[in-house]
């Protein structure tokens, strides 16, 4: 098998993967809709009620639940790469507490009567998650050095006095925005509309591209910093900067799915279990996969207990925390 | 020592004579020399504040003789029920019970809480144990942070599927708001059980504080003193947690500041830890009442703002251990 190769079957394996959980998610609901039929409505030439609910109710889900699943993956991905450390995620780093927290305030702000465009989410949700992402740097930052472990306790930490004051928020809200936030929070995609991945693609988008021009000091940077430094980084502006990037995706990604846990830990190792740690193609196919995650997690919450809807970020951690535990437990946290 | 008794004394007749329609201190003591049932102000004291005050009290100090007892016999500083998975555990536990038997009794739920939380914390520390040893405390609290992660999930889980999320959110908020001599009555027998084991076992958790070797030499009976340790640390946890929910990070707190105090000799930590413990929890409890009356601030948010800062204070001094 040629290097080209290599690096493309799991591409390709994975898209297919992808591909074909996107059609079961697709036709599978409370009325189950056969391939066939599925790619009439798809093209447009289905009948009426198919085509609505493929159109209006399960296509923009899937593409919201894709887009948030790439942007947690690429987080993670981008986390794991500059602290060195394969435990790192921006659930466990307090991103996604941050972000959450602030959407929480936002949705409290609507309650009492001033409106925010639902557009300006992202914004808010990156501000909370740089918020945290900052404080988590400074509490773990000694004598100018911020080592990994540290960084994690300190997200430890800050996971739990920001769930503990979003907790607040949330006790705040009537009954029916409590049981709306507290579903959210726990990651829900559940009536997910176009608006929310028409807001969310630019973001990733862009935030993509400014990470593709990155991935060769990524690289240098998960090789540690004096071998950085050495080969002519800047190793502190260059981490400052794919940090900052880190923040936005993760923000992005909370921003409309609430906090899916673990995504953003688990899709990085497979992808790099795959093609190894170059980052050029590690972080697409990490993209790829953690789009994959939670497009499965958002189907089984959805189906397994039908008709009651289970949100994909508790799907997401049941299956995500074990691979974690198991990460440990073979010592593979510490790469490089 | 004493200071602490003080403080915790002083803080507990605040406690009591503090809230909407505040009672003096004149009250407090005819309610002790002789109650009257025909008075409101002597019902709301016996009935209301005394149960509540008495519960934020024990389960105070059983949270933090918890954390004393595990951080002392696993030797790191971050051992502690709330990072061990132990309130996700009992909150799991609480919940499969509350969806199989919707009208289950008191002691059935303490029962579930108890069970849910000995998995909980079984299965933190045995996976941050065996996978890194007792110098690994970072191995510990993530190995804590995941088995959390896991049963909060399939908790969570549970309380969509089954539709309790009004059952439970007494749990979820934490705090000792409702705590009547009842529930007292049935919790306070193993808080008091566990601690005088806690207290009988502490010269040897002192040794084995020591490491496992010095303490075997020492003629410590490592294995004995560990089971003993992990028996009371469940029942004190395991019993707080049940009828106060998620109070967090008291036990990770209290046995760092007595330490703080008292220096390194469990013999002195675990009780002081325990008063500790107690005083923060009736603080916060008085805070959670007073804040913002009349409605509740939870408990747990004031937990946490004394918790988080301690948990990142180990982290950055005790950067070279981990």
């Amino acid at each position: 098998m040629t290097k080209a190769m290599k690096t493309a079957s799991p591409i390709v394996i994975v898209g297919l993967v992808f591909l074909a959980l996107a059609t079961l998610s697709l036709g599978t609901g409370s009325m189950n809709i056969d391939p066939s039929a599925l790619f009439s409505a798809l093209l447009g030439t289905g009948d009426s009620g198919t085509s609505l609910i493929v159109w209006s109710i399960r296509l923009p889900r899937l593409v919201l639940a894709a887009l948030a699943g790439a942007s947690l993956a690429l987080a993670g991905a981008i986390l794991q790469g500059i602290t060195r450390n394969g435990l790192a995620d921006p659930g466990i780093l307090g991103l996604t507490a941050g972000a959450g927290l602030a959407v929480t305030g936002l949705i409290w702000l609507q309650s009492n009567g001033i409106a925010v465009e639902p557009h300006w989410r992202p914004a808010v949700a990156f501000a909370g998650a740089a918020f945290a992402a900052f404080i988590t740097a400074i509490a773990a930052r000694r004598d100018g050095v911020i080592a990994p472990v540290r960084l994690l306790l300190a997200g430890i930490g800050m996971n739990a006095l920001i769930g503990a004051a979003t907790l607040v928020i949330a006790m705040g809200l009537d009954q029916q925005l409590y049981s709306a936030a507290a579903v959210w929070l726990s990651g829900s995609l559940s009536g997910a509309g176009w608006s929310a991945s028409a807001t969310l693609a630019p973001w990733l988008a862009i935030l993509a591209l400014a990470l593709a021009a990155q991935t060769r000091q990524l690289d240098l940077l998960s090789l540690g910093d004096e071998t950085a430094a050495g080969r002519g980084l800047a190793v502190d502006t260059c981490r400052l900067r794919v940090a900052a990037i880190a923040v936005g995706l993760a923000g992005a990604g909370v921003a409309f799915s609430g906090g899916i846990g673990f995504v953003g830990l688990v899709a990085p190792h497979m992808a790099r279990l795959m093609v190894g740690p170059k980052h050029v193609v590690a972080l697409p196919l990490a993209a790829l996969c953690g789009a994959a995650i939670t497009v499965a997690a958002d189907l089984i919450g959805r189906t397994a207990f039908a008709p009651v809807e289970l949100p994909a970020g508790i799907v997401a951690s049941a299956l995500g925390a074990p691979w974690f535990i198991w990460l440990m437990w073979n010592g593979k946290d510490q790469k490089g | 020592m004493s200071l602490v008794l003080v403080t915790m004394i002083g803080i507990c007749a605040l406690s009591l004579v503090q809230g909407a329609g505040s009672a003096d201190a004149t009250t407090l003591l005819e309610v002790l020399n002789g109650f009257d049932p025909q008075k409101t102000d002597h019902l709301i004291l016996r009935d209301l504040r005394m149960p509540r005050a008495l519960a934020a009290l024990m389960i105070g100090a059983a949270l933090g003789v918890a954390g004393a007892l595990m951080q002392g016999v696993t030797r790191n500083p971050l051992a502690s029920p709330t990072l061990m998975g132990l309130n996700a555990g009992a909150g799991l536990g609480l919940a499969c019970v509350l969806v199989v038997a919707p009208g289950a009794p008191f002691v059935a739920l303490i029962a579930s809480a108890f069970l849910g939380a000995g998995i909980g914390v079984g299965l933190s520390l045995g996976l941050g144990l065996a996978a890194g040893g007792a110098s690994a405390p970072l191995r510990l609290a993530l190995a804590g942070a995941a088995v959390s992660a896991l049963l909060g999930a399939i908790g969570s889980g549970v309380v969509i599927v089954g539709e309790i999320a009004q059952d439970v959110l007494f749990f979820t908020a934490g705090g000792v708001q409702g705590v009547g001599w009842d529930e007292l009555g049935l919790a306070a027998p193993w808080i008091v059980i566990g601690l005088l084991i806690a207290l009988l076992a502490s010269p040897a958790v002192s040794l084995l504080s020591l490491g496992e070797d010095v303490a075997a030499s020492l003629g410590a009976r490592v294995i004995l003193t560990r089971t003993v340790a992990a028996v009371a640390t469940l029942l004190l946890a395991g019993a707080a947690v049940a009828i106060a929910g998620q109070v967090g990070f008291i036990g990770l707190a209290a046995p760092h500041l007595a330490r703080f105090t008292v220096g390194q000799d469990y013999r002195r930590i675990i009780p002081v830890a325990g008063l500790i413990g107690a005083t923060l929890l009736v603080a916060a409890d008085l805070a959670a009442r007073t804040l913002n009356p009349p409605h509740e601030t939870p408990v747990s948010l004031l937990t946490a703002l004394i918790g988080a800062p301690v948990l990142i204070w180990i982290a950055r001094r005790s950067a070279r251990v981990l």
